[in-house]
């Protein structure tokens, strides 16, 4: 299909004809700038509407709309006071929650998702296909023994890892097909397809029967599933980007495996270790769906107070939450700045690859 | 002692890489997965200090299709119009058109089998949609979860892939536009939802003046079920097209520049550039930024929660939060039945796409 060209003699084409390869014509600036500009209003705007309702007092919010601070309402802190001076316990206990389980989620993910992800870039694994069906028919053996039947958890696991091990150490050697990297990879980036209301409910029954159910560590330890795969995901590419050759070198220097995936692919991957971590970081900071099950009081994370300040009969507490808001994105921003320099420093250290 | 340790440590280290995902996935997913399954088909009370599980079959995936729940699950089936019918019968003619096209070429029984799944799945969603939408009923969560997937990621892609190529252009306040466009990102959905509860509102809302002088002002958007859908999809997209465009502008900006520029000294248009040079590099990542979207859409549940609780009845609510609703009923059996049900439709619909799609796509290129 021609596209006819405009007529090059006309103003209205002269307007849209470019004044040289790799410029914009006039009529382009316009487009391209306003699509710019109205796109930044649309993101900005709710941004600017927090800010100025956080400044905002109960009557300001509930009289109807009031735009600009000083102009047509008094700007008031009470909303910041009231949660980071007279309610600082209150809101400090959340905010130290979401941090560790965060930060320590994401590394928990990142080291266990980066070692998986270049073993299976390096090592070639082929477990049985056989081995695999049997462990999987115990595991539905044993959840059946503590569902259905009420038989204690630790007995029916340890009769169930028993006759695992047995039969697959009897059996294991007939067995003749075998999965190689490429299922375990997809059968790991597949994780991310669960819906995590499919699992939760067995989650939750399995952290209330180790009375772990509001707890630090049942957070942390949900969040690295979750966001296992997304790891797993990127970072398979940015290693299979690392050449051989110093590894291969390396190894005949006698580094073992650990040595050289810690001290050279590591490092050498970092730009995308950071990104992925940047990633990760933002979505256990943010997650919603699991918190709300997980945690009650003790562990309760930042989404959850948000979530909390629709406070019953008095409506939404509109300013704090609005507070709130801002409060979380600020330690987003500055984790952001802090890895955007690995970001950069990786892209100009990558010229390595040749 | 430590070179001896070291020493097994190395032998053992191709067990050691992998085996902490392996069992992290083993324990918190595979595990949960099967006794997920378990109690869909079980009927569970609570009981002092613990749950009395009572096999029960397929009553409760009974229920959600065919029984008293099925106006909530698939929707309120009233009398099927003539147009539905028509539907119905055209979508079954193409899909045994596409089903006989591919039995002429070489046949693969996994394959084929899949291809049966997927068409029969695709047959009964436009049969659900037929029998609700087209005949002027309520459609159910089933329903609402594909609107927000397909009408969410089809607006998201489309302004994200515009806005990426928009700033790929050599503009000032490249960094700029780029910071604020990722700035949704990083905000929490909750309050998203929340922010945009308040931009929405009619009488406290910004845009209350607006409102009023176009006569809407008592309108209030949760109260319809239509409005109340599309404005979650505003909000969904306002958080997710920043992921969208960021992914796409990597893509774009890793084309060739001197195969443009030859595009454009042969006098190709930007319209024949796009789609000949461009559009070729960029639809591998398209494919794959589509795929994550679709799959973290399939989840949504903090936004309907939050901007509506689902209402008015049931018009927003996502299967993630159905089966929410029906944990704190609380009825365990049920909500893992409806969590299945998700899963099922995201597993067909999402493996359809990589196979039929992605797969394809890459089998072309090499």
């Amino acid at each position: 299909m021609q596209s006819t060209p405009l007529p090059k003699n006309t103003v209205l084409g002269r307007f849209f004809e470019p004044p040289g390869i790799g410029k914009m014509s006039p009529g382009g600036k316009v487009i391209v700038y306003g699509v710019l500009f109205s796109w930044s209003a649309f993101v900005l705007f709710p941004l600017y509407w927090v800010v100025v309702t956080s400044l905002k007092l109960p009557i300001d919010v509930n009289a109807g709309p009031v735009y600009l601070p000083w102009v047509d309402f008094t700007p008031n802190l009470h909303a910041w006071r009231e949660l980071l001076v007279t309610g600082l316990g209150k809101t400090m206990k959340p905010y130290f929650n979401s941090i560790v389980i965060a930060l320590l989620s994401t590394s928990l993910c990142a080291l266990i998702g980066s070692m998986a992800a270049y073993a299976l870039v390096r090592i070639e694994y082929k477990p049985k296909f056989g081995t695999i069906l049997l462990f999987v028919l115990a595991m539905v053996a044993m959840a059946v023994a503590v569902g259905v039947a009420g038989v204690d958890w630790r007995l029916a696991a340890a009769v169930a890892g028993a006759i695992f091990v047995l039969l697959a150490r009897t059996l294991g050697r007939r067995f003749k097909r075998s999965v190689a990297n490429g299922d375990i990879l997809f059968w790991m980036i597949s994780q991310r397809i669960l819906p995590p209301v499919v699992t939760i409910i067995p989650v939750y029954m399995m952290f209330q029967n180790l009375r772990m159910l509001d707890t630090h560590a049942a957070l942390i330890l949900s969040y690295t599933v979750v966001n296992l795969p997304i790891v797993i995901w990127l970072m398979y590419d940015f290693f299979a980007a690392v050449p051989i050759e110093l590894e291969e070198s390396a190894q005949l220097d006698g580094a073992s495996r650990l040595t050289i995936f810690f001290e050279i692919v590591l490092p050498l991957a970092r730009a995308g270790l950071a990104a992925t971590t940047l990633l990760v970081l933002i979505l256990a900071w943010n997650e919603y769906v699991l918190a709300l099950f997980l945690s009650t009081s003790k562990a309760q994370t930042m989404p959850i107070l948000v979530a909390a300040m629709n406070a019953g009969e008095k409506g939404v507490l509109w300013w704090t939450m609005c507070v709130v808001i801002i409060i979380m994105i600020i330690p987003v921003i500055l984790m952001a700045l802090v890895l955007q320099r690995f970001i950069a420093k990786g892209v100009l250290t990558g010229a390595v690859k040749g | 002692m430590p070179s001896v340790f070291s020493e097994w440590l190395d032998r053992q280290s191709r067990h050691l890489f992998i085996m902490p995902a392996v069992i992290m996935i083993l324990v918190f997913s595979i595990f949960p997965l099967i006794a997920s399954a378990i109690l869909a088909l079980s009927r569970v009370r609570l009981r002092a200090g613990g749950y009395k599980v009572t096999f029960v079959g397929f009553a409760n995936f009974k229920k959600q299709i065919f029984g008293s729940e099925q106006f909530h699950f698939l929707g309120t089936f009233g009398s099927i119009s003539l147009l539905a019918w028509a539907f119905t019968i055209a979508v079954g003619a193409l899909l045994i058109w596409w089903l006989l096209r591919y039995l002429r070429g070489p046949v693969w029984w996994l394959g084929l089998i899949g291809r049966l799944i997927a068409a029969a799945v695709l047959f009964g969603i436009a049969f659900m949609f037929a029998a609700t939408l087209l005949s002027g009923t309520q459609i159910g969560t089933l329903g609402v979860t594909l609107f927000y997937v397909f009408v969410g990621c089809t607006v998201q892609f489309a302004i994200g892939l515009g806005l990426a190529v928009v700033c790929a252009q050599p503009i000032r306040g490249r960094t700029f536009f780029r910071v604020v466009f990722f700035l949704p990102l990083m905000i929490t959905p909750i309050g998203i939802g929340y922010a945009f509860r308040m931009l929405a509102d009619t009488t406290k809302g910004p845009f209350a003046p607006l409102w009023q002088m176009v006569g809407l002002g008592d309108y209030a958007w949760v109260t319809s079920p239509w409005a109340a859908r599309f404005f979650i999809i505003v909000a969904d997209s306002w958080q997710w097209i920043p992921f969208i465009f960021v992914v796409l502008l990597a893509a774009l900006e890793n084309v060739p520049r001197d195969m443009v520029e030859a595009g454009h000294v042969d006098g190709a248009s930007h319209s024949q550039i796009f789609r000949e040079i461009t559009w070729p590099q960029i639809a591998p990542v398209a494919a794959t930024v589509i795929l994550i979207r679709v799959i973290e859409a399939f989840k949504l549940v903090d936004l309907p929660n939050i901007m509506t609780a689902g209402g008015p009845g049931i018009a927003t609510e996502s299967m993630t939060l159905h089966a929410f609703f029906a944990w704190r009923a609380p009825d365990l059996g049920q909500s893992a039945a409806i969590s299945y049900l998700l899963l099922f439709v995201t597993v067909v619909l999402c493996v359809s796409f990589f196979n039929l799609v992605i797969l394809k796509h890459r089998s072309a290129q090499g």
